[in-house]
């Protein structure tokens, strides 16, 4: 007879019984609605045990990878441990070990943690400035090649955090993080799958530790980077993307400005970044797609690559909100 | 041997696969996108599994009045029968898209009909 196990205490399954059956007959308080599978009211996360196939059936691969499952189809042959605080980010020390302009208004900040710091490149960690001041930023490192975590900081006037992150905070500072966090990260398994990785302004920053995930991993399907800068003042890293797709057949690398103020490479083009890839690309049925940054463009490039052919579970979105 | 209606169309597997076509004929449709657009999309596309898989006569615990209390705020936006009509009009040409029999089409249509006064709250 198999069992699940939370913080500790251990719920037999009456046999039959789904995960659900047991946690609501043990009186615990778990969301639930069609107890079918369908509405995924009820999804929780596995820690360890094997979750059967039938019950991570329809759920995004970002969320099989991390171990969530639907309880009300899940009748485990092994003890499965659940955490139900699965939502809980956990806080760590880490401290300042590099600072540096990537443009006129993006900050690059290198921080390396205490202790080991485990996360899958695409993540974001709440930064903290002091105990009731925070904000979100998209991790763009990648794990296991770097030492480090790499973040990419836009500065908003008036800000309570990139300001201080750009003026203040000091190399060799120590400073707190929460995290990581985040459904928008690369799922290995189908390495010739077409990839579309769309983001605007530092929205760049989790895209850039994904697409260098994916080519870690062998992928080796067409990977089309499209970078969307307001103004120069956003547009970096315009060097180590031309050096990436230089070394890599399959990476194109799309960079874009809404207003060219000043002059800029002739291969960087003009215009609304949902535009240049609706012309670009009409077609994406098959297609995996990342999209992140300004909230308003991540819903419409959402909506335009669905109606494009995207499958619904194929598109992972990190709106900067 | 006589089979279900949800037998006949596939079973879950159909449900995924008209999933995403039935809700991008809704998307695409001006008269009816509004009261679907501002709706995370991954939590959308699990309630239209959902909705799915009881207008095909598949497992679903939702009663009448999880639909009634699921759509009156939008109701109270404006939703009225037009509405219903469209979705049950592009109900069925999805299931024509997946080489549906027109008898259980338009066995799924009285389906969907019959929550038509939950849905709209009278």
């Amino acid at each position: 007879m198999s069992s699940i196990i939370i913080d500790k205490q251990n719920y037999p399954l009456a046999p039959g019984a789904t995960v659900l059956d047991t946690l609501l007959e043990a009186g615990l308080n778990v969301a639930f609605g069609c107890r079918a599978g369908s509405c995924q009211s009820c999804l929780l996360r596995a820690t360890a045990g094997k979750i059967p196939a039938e019950a991570q059936h329809g759920l995004k691969d970002t969320l099989k990878t991390q171990g969530w499952f639907l309880p009300c189809r899940c009748k485990p042959t092994e003890t499965l441990t659940i955490d139900l605080n699965a939502g809980m980010p956990q806080l760590h020390q880490a401290k300042v070990v590099g600072k540096c302009l990537l443009s006129r208004r993006v900050m690059g900040l290198w921080l390396k943690c205490r202790e080991p710091f485990d996360y899958r490149a695409g993540q974001y960690i709440n930064l903290r400035r002091d105990q009731t001041t925070a904000r979100s930023y998209s991790l763009a490192g990648l794990p296991h090649a770097d030492d480090y975590l790499e973040l990419h900081i836009a500065r908003i006037d008036g800000g309570a955090v990139s300001p201080w992150v750009h003026d203040e905070l000091q190399v060799g500072e120590s400073i707190e993080i929460e995290g990581p966090m985040g459904d928008c990260f690369y799922v290995s398994g189908t390495p010739e799958q077409p990839l579309l990785l769309v983001g605007t302004g530092t929205g760049l920053a989790p895209l850039y530790g994904i697409v260098r995930d994916a080519l870690h991993n062998g992928h080796n399907g067409p990977i089309h980077l499209f970078h969307g800068a307001r103004t120069n003042d956003y547009l970096y890293y315009y060097d180590e993307l031309k050096r990436l797709s230089g070394r890599h057949e399959n990476l194109h690398y799309h960079p874009s400005l809404v207003e060219a103020a000043e002059p800029a490479p002739v291969d960087v083009e003009v215009g609304a970044v949902n535009e240049l890839v609706a012309r670009q690309l009409p077609e994406l049925s098959g297609w995996r797609v990342y999209l992140s940054g300004a909230p308003d463009l991540v819903n419409q490039l959402r909506k335009q690559c669905f109606l494009a052919g995207a499958a619904s579970n194929a598109i992972h979105t990190d709106p900067f909100i | 041997m006589m089979s279900t209606l949800y037998e006949r169309l596939g079973g879950e597997a159909a449900v995924d696969k008209a999933v995403d076509i039935f809700y991008r004929k809704v998307l695409a449709d001006d008269s009816v996108s509004d009261f679907f657009d501002d709706v995370d999309m991954d939590r959308q596309a699990a309630k239209q599994k959902a909705f799915l898989t009881m207008v095909f006569g598949g497992p679903n615990n939702y009663t009448g009045l999880d639909m009634r209390e699921g759509h009156k705020h939008l109701v109270e936006r404006g939703l009225n029968d037009s509405h219903v009509d469209a979705i049950v009009d592009h109900l069925g040409s999805t299931l024509k898209e997946l080489g549906a029999a027109d008898a259980d089409i338009a066995e799924v249509a009285n389906i969907a009909n019959s929550v038509r006064d939950d849905v709209l709250n009278r």
